[in-house]
Protein backbone atom coordinates (compact mmCIF):
# COMPACT_ATOMS: atom_id res chain seq x y z
CA UNK A 1 0.00 0.00 0.00
CA UNK A 2 1.16 3.51 -0.76
CA UNK A 3 0.08 5.16 2.46
CA UNK A 4 -1.75 8.46 2.66
CA UNK A 5 -1.45 11.29 0.22
CA UNK A 6 -2.75 14.82 0.38
CA UNK A 7 -6.01 15.91 -1.20
CA UNK A 8 -7.34 19.46 -1.47
CA UNK A 9 -9.44 18.99 1.65
CA UNK A 10 -7.49 16.41 3.67
CA UNK A 11 -5.97 13.04 2.87
CA UNK A 12 -6.75 9.80 1.09
CA UNK A 13 -5.51 6.21 1.21
CA UNK A 14 -6.56 2.79 0.03
CA UNK A 15 -6.76 -0.13 2.45
CA UNK A 16 -6.99 -3.84 1.77
CA UNK A 17 -9.64 -5.63 3.80
CA UNK A 18 -7.04 -7.28 6.02
CA UNK A 19 -5.41 -3.92 6.71
CA UNK A 20 -8.76 -2.40 7.62
CA UNK A 21 -9.41 -5.32 9.94
CA UNK A 22 -6.11 -4.85 11.74
CA UNK A 23 -6.59 -1.11 12.23
CA UNK A 24 -10.22 -1.43 13.29
CA UNK A 25 -9.30 -4.17 15.76
CA UNK A 26 -6.48 -2.18 17.38
CA UNK A 27 -8.40 1.09 17.43
CA UNK A 28 -11.45 -0.71 18.84
CA UNK A 29 -9.28 -2.07 21.62
CA UNK A 30 -8.10 1.48 22.25
CA UNK A 31 -11.68 2.67 22.72
CA UNK A 32 -12.26 -0.10 25.24
CA UNK A 33 -9.02 0.52 27.08
CA UNK A 34 -9.45 4.26 27.29
CA UNK A 35 -13.06 3.73 28.37
CA UNK A 36 -14.45 7.24 28.62
CA UNK A 37 -17.59 6.36 30.49
CA UNK A 38 -19.04 9.73 29.59
CA UNK A 39 -21.08 10.01 26.43
CA UNK A 40 -19.60 6.74 25.28
CA UNK A 41 -21.71 4.55 23.09
CA UNK A 42 -20.38 1.14 24.05
CA UNK A 43 -21.65 -0.36 20.81
CA UNK A 44 -19.83 2.07 18.55
CA UNK A 45 -16.90 -0.23 17.97
CA UNK A 46 -18.65 -3.54 18.18
CA UNK A 47 -22.40 -3.71 17.53
CA UNK A 48 -22.45 -7.46 18.16
CA UNK A 49 -21.06 -7.06 21.67
CA UNK A 50 -23.55 -4.31 22.46
CA UNK A 51 -26.45 -6.42 21.21
CA UNK A 52 -25.26 -9.33 23.29
CA UNK A 53 -24.84 -7.18 26.37
CA UNK A 54 -28.25 -5.58 26.36
CA UNK A 55 -30.53 -8.49 27.24
CA UNK A 56 -28.25 -9.44 30.13
CA UNK A 57 -28.80 -6.09 31.82
CA UNK A 58 -32.49 -6.10 32.64
CA UNK A 59 -33.89 -2.90 34.07
CA UNK A 60 -30.51 -1.28 34.61
CA UNK A 61 -30.73 1.45 37.22
CA UNK A 62 -31.84 4.28 35.00
CA UNK A 63 -34.46 6.17 36.99
CA UNK A 64 -32.73 6.82 40.30
CA UNK A 65 -31.64 10.29 41.38
CA UNK A 66 -28.76 11.91 39.53
CA UNK A 67 -25.67 9.80 39.90
CA UNK A 68 -22.89 11.97 41.37
CA UNK A 69 -20.36 10.13 39.24
CA UNK A 70 -22.34 11.01 36.14
CA UNK A 71 -22.52 14.62 37.24
CA UNK A 72 -18.78 14.72 37.80
CA UNK A 73 -18.26 13.16 34.40
CA UNK A 74 -20.53 15.79 32.83
CA UNK A 75 -18.37 18.61 34.08
CA UNK A 76 -15.21 16.71 33.22
CA UNK A 77 -14.04 15.78 36.71
CA UNK A 78 -12.75 12.37 37.62
CA UNK A 79 -11.87 10.70 40.89
CA UNK A 80 -8.55 9.62 39.53
CA UNK A 81 -5.55 11.28 41.06
CA UNK A 82 -3.03 8.50 40.51
CA UNK A 83 -1.07 7.39 37.51
CA UNK A 84 -2.87 4.32 36.10
CA UNK A 85 -1.33 0.95 37.00
CA UNK A 86 -1.60 -0.34 33.45
CA UNK A 87 1.63 0.75 31.75
CA UNK A 88 -0.21 1.48 28.50
CA UNK A 89 -2.71 3.75 30.23
CA UNK A 90 0.13 5.32 32.20
CA UNK A 91 1.79 6.23 28.90
CA UNK A 92 -1.42 7.52 27.32
CA UNK A 93 -2.44 9.49 30.42
CA UNK A 94 0.89 10.57 31.92
CA UNK A 95 1.51 12.65 35.01
CA UNK A 96 1.95 16.34 34.22
CA UNK A 97 4.19 16.97 37.24
CA UNK A 98 7.06 14.57 37.67
CA UNK A 99 8.20 15.90 41.05
CA UNK A 100 4.96 16.98 42.70
CA UNK A 101 2.45 14.16 43.26
CA UNK A 102 -0.13 16.52 44.72
CA UNK A 103 -0.10 18.83 41.72
CA UNK A 104 -0.07 15.81 39.40
CA UNK A 105 -3.17 14.44 41.14
CA UNK A 106 -4.98 17.76 40.96
CA UNK A 107 -4.14 18.12 37.26
CA UNK A 108 -5.37 14.61 36.60
CA UNK A 109 -8.66 15.24 38.40
CA UNK A 110 -9.39 18.14 36.08
CA UNK A 111 -8.03 16.81 32.79
CA UNK A 112 -8.10 13.02 32.66
CA UNK A 113 -11.76 12.71 31.79
CA UNK A 114 -11.43 15.15 28.90
CA UNK A 115 -8.27 13.49 27.68
CA UNK A 116 -9.90 10.07 27.69
CA UNK A 117 -12.92 11.43 25.82
CA UNK A 118 -10.74 13.12 23.22
CA UNK A 119 -8.73 9.96 22.63
CA UNK A 120 -11.84 7.79 22.42
CA UNK A 121 -13.42 10.29 20.05
CA UNK A 122 -10.39 10.24 17.73
CA UNK A 123 -10.48 6.43 17.78
CA UNK A 124 -14.19 6.46 16.92
CA UNK A 125 -13.50 8.75 13.97
CA UNK A 126 -11.19 6.04 12.59
CA UNK A 127 -13.86 3.38 13.07
CA UNK A 128 -16.47 5.60 11.42
CA UNK A 129 -14.35 6.42 8.36
CA UNK A 130 -12.69 3.05 7.71
CA UNK A 131 -15.14 0.44 6.38
CA UNK A 132 -14.47 -3.12 7.62
CA UNK A 133 -13.92 -4.20 4.03
CA UNK A 134 -11.33 -1.51 3.35
CA UNK A 135 -11.23 0.36 0.05
CA UNK A 136 -10.31 3.96 -0.73
CA UNK A 137 -11.12 6.39 2.05
CA UNK A 138 -11.16 10.17 1.81
CA UNK A 139 -10.67 12.12 5.00
CA UNK A 140 -11.45 15.75 5.72
CA UNK A 141 -8.68 17.59 7.50
CA UNK A 142 -10.29 17.22 10.97
CA UNK A 143 -10.80 13.51 10.31
CA UNK A 144 -7.21 13.16 9.17
CA UNK A 145 -6.03 14.91 12.37
CA UNK A 146 -8.09 12.46 14.42
CA UNK A 147 -6.53 9.57 12.50
CA UNK A 148 -3.08 10.94 13.22
CA UNK A 149 -3.72 11.06 16.97
CA UNK A 150 -5.45 7.68 17.05
CA UNK A 151 -2.68 5.97 15.05
CA UNK A 152 -0.16 7.50 17.43
CA UNK A 153 -2.08 6.25 20.47
CA UNK A 154 -2.21 2.74 19.02
CA UNK A 155 1.53 2.86 18.31
CA UNK A 156 2.21 4.09 21.85
CA UNK A 157 0.19 1.19 23.21
CA UNK A 158 1.97 -1.35 20.99
CA UNK A 159 5.28 0.30 21.87
CA UNK A 160 4.71 -0.31 25.57
CA UNK A 161 3.65 -3.91 24.99
CA UNK A 162 6.58 -4.60 22.68
CA UNK A 163 8.96 -2.76 25.02
CA UNK A 164 10.15 -0.57 22.21
CA UNK A 165 13.42 1.25 22.85
CA UNK A 166 15.45 3.64 20.73
CA UNK A 167 17.33 0.78 19.07
CA UNK A 168 14.14 -1.16 18.43
CA UNK A 169 14.51 -1.24 14.66
CA UNK A 170 17.78 -3.14 14.98
CA UNK A 171 16.44 -5.44 17.68
CA UNK A 172 13.20 -6.09 15.78
CA UNK A 173 15.11 -8.05 13.16
CA UNK A 174 16.30 -10.44 15.85
CA UNK A 175 12.81 -11.40 17.01
CA UNK A 176 12.24 -14.90 15.59
CA UNK A 177 9.16 -15.45 13.42
CA UNK A 178 7.65 -17.88 15.96
CA UNK A 179 7.86 -15.30 18.78
CA UNK A 180 4.32 -14.24 19.81
CA UNK A 181 5.42 -10.61 19.43
CA UNK A 182 6.52 -11.12 15.85
CA UNK A 183 3.26 -10.27 14.04
CA UNK A 184 2.86 -7.17 16.20
CA UNK A 185 6.32 -5.98 15.27
CA UNK A 186 5.29 -5.98 11.62
CA UNK A 187 2.06 -4.18 12.45
CA UNK A 188 3.90 -1.63 14.59
CA UNK A 189 6.30 -0.86 11.77
CA UNK A 190 3.54 -0.69 9.20
CA UNK A 191 1.57 1.76 11.37
CA UNK A 192 4.69 3.92 11.65
CA UNK A 193 4.91 4.02 7.87
CA UNK A 194 1.21 4.85 7.65
CA UNK A 195 1.44 7.60 10.24
CA UNK A 196 4.53 9.05 8.58
CA UNK A 197 2.67 9.25 5.27
CA UNK A 198 -0.25 11.00 6.99
CA UNK A 199 2.04 13.55 8.65
CA UNK A 200 3.51 14.28 5.24
CA UNK A 201 0.06 14.59 3.66
CA UNK A 202 -0.98 17.11 6.31
CA UNK A 203 2.26 19.14 6.36
CA UNK B 1 22.65 18.87 13.56
CA UNK B 2 21.96 21.46 16.21
CA UNK B 3 22.67 20.61 19.80
CA UNK B 4 22.28 24.10 21.18
CA UNK B 5 20.08 24.40 24.25
CA UNK B 6 16.42 24.98 23.55
CA UNK B 7 15.75 28.50 24.63
CA UNK B 8 12.14 29.31 24.23
CA UNK B 9 11.61 32.91 23.47
CA UNK B 10 8.27 33.92 22.13
CA UNK B 11 9.37 36.51 19.62
CA UNK B 12 6.56 39.05 19.86
CA UNK B 13 6.68 39.53 23.61
CA UNK B 14 9.81 41.59 24.03
CA UNK B 15 8.10 44.36 25.97
CA UNK B 16 6.55 41.87 28.37
CA UNK B 17 9.22 41.33 30.97
CA UNK B 18 9.96 37.66 31.43
CA UNK B 19 8.84 36.72 34.94
CA UNK B 20 11.84 35.96 37.12
CA UNK B 21 10.89 32.34 37.55
CA UNK B 22 8.44 31.27 34.88
CA UNK B 23 6.81 27.91 34.54
CA UNK B 24 7.88 25.71 31.68
CA UNK B 25 6.45 22.84 29.69
CA UNK B 26 8.96 20.08 29.02
CA UNK B 27 8.61 17.37 26.38
CA UNK B 28 10.49 14.14 27.08
CA UNK B 29 11.98 11.77 24.57
CA UNK B 30 10.24 8.50 23.94
CA UNK B 31 11.19 5.81 21.47
CA UNK B 32 7.80 5.55 19.77
CA UNK B 33 6.81 9.01 18.58
CA UNK B 34 8.00 9.74 15.05
CA UNK B 35 10.35 12.67 14.59
CA UNK B 36 8.17 14.04 11.81
CA UNK B 37 5.09 13.76 14.01
CA UNK B 38 6.70 15.54 16.97
CA UNK B 39 7.79 18.37 14.66
CA UNK B 40 4.28 18.55 13.23
CA UNK B 41 2.76 18.72 16.72
CA UNK B 42 5.07 21.59 17.77
CA UNK B 43 4.09 23.49 14.63
CA UNK B 44 0.38 22.80 15.09
CA UNK B 45 0.12 23.38 18.85
CA UNK B 46 2.47 26.34 19.25
CA UNK B 47 2.42 27.78 15.74
CA UNK B 48 6.22 27.52 15.63
CA UNK B 49 7.87 27.78 12.24
CA UNK B 50 9.23 24.49 10.93
CA UNK B 51 12.93 25.22 11.68
CA UNK B 52 12.15 26.04 15.30
CA UNK B 53 9.84 23.03 15.66
CA UNK B 54 12.52 20.79 14.16
CA UNK B 55 15.20 22.16 16.45
CA UNK B 56 13.04 21.49 19.51
CA UNK B 57 12.27 17.98 18.24
CA UNK B 58 15.99 17.29 17.79
CA UNK B 59 16.69 18.60 21.29
CA UNK B 60 14.09 16.19 22.65
CA UNK B 61 15.58 13.37 20.61
CA UNK B 62 19.25 13.96 21.42
CA UNK B 63 19.11 15.39 24.93
CA UNK B 64 16.15 13.48 26.22
CA UNK B 65 13.98 16.54 26.77
CA UNK B 66 13.37 20.13 25.74
CA UNK B 67 11.53 23.14 27.10
CA UNK B 68 8.85 23.80 24.51
CA UNK B 69 6.99 26.70 26.12
CA UNK B 70 7.22 28.95 29.13
CA UNK B 71 4.93 31.37 30.92
CA UNK B 72 2.14 31.35 33.46
CA UNK B 73 1.37 28.10 35.21
CA UNK B 74 -2.19 27.92 33.85
CA UNK B 75 -0.94 28.35 30.29
CA UNK B 76 1.64 25.60 30.81
CA UNK B 77 -1.05 23.28 32.13
CA UNK B 78 -3.08 23.93 29.00
CA UNK B 79 -0.02 23.21 26.85
CA UNK B 80 0.69 19.96 28.69
CA UNK B 81 -2.94 18.88 28.38
CA UNK B 82 -2.90 19.59 24.64
CA UNK B 83 0.39 17.72 24.18
CA UNK B 84 -0.97 14.72 26.10
CA UNK B 85 -3.86 14.77 23.65
CA UNK B 86 -1.29 14.27 20.87
CA UNK B 87 0.42 11.50 22.81
CA UNK B 88 3.56 13.47 23.63
CA UNK B 89 5.05 12.97 27.08
CA UNK B 90 4.92 16.47 28.59
CA UNK B 91 5.42 17.72 32.13
CA UNK B 92 5.29 21.11 33.81
CA UNK B 93 7.82 22.49 36.21
CA UNK B 94 8.82 25.67 37.89
CA UNK B 95 11.96 26.94 36.28
CA UNK B 96 13.62 28.23 39.43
Amino acid sequence: MAGFRATSGGATARFAAVQATIIRDLVGQMVELIGDDGEADPGASDPAAAAAAEPSAPGAAQDGPVDPDELAAMIGLSDNEKLPDDPVLARLLPDAYSDDPEAAGEFRRYTEQGLRSAKASAARTVLATLPPGGGRIRLSEPEAQAWLRALNDVRLALGVRLEVTDDFDERADEIPPDDPRSPYVAVYQWLAFLQESLVRALS
Amino acid sequence: MSVAPAEVERPETEEKAVPDSPWVTIVWNDPVNLMSYVTYVFQTVFGYAKPKAEKLMLDVHHKGKAVVSSGAREAMERDAETLHGYGLWATISHDS
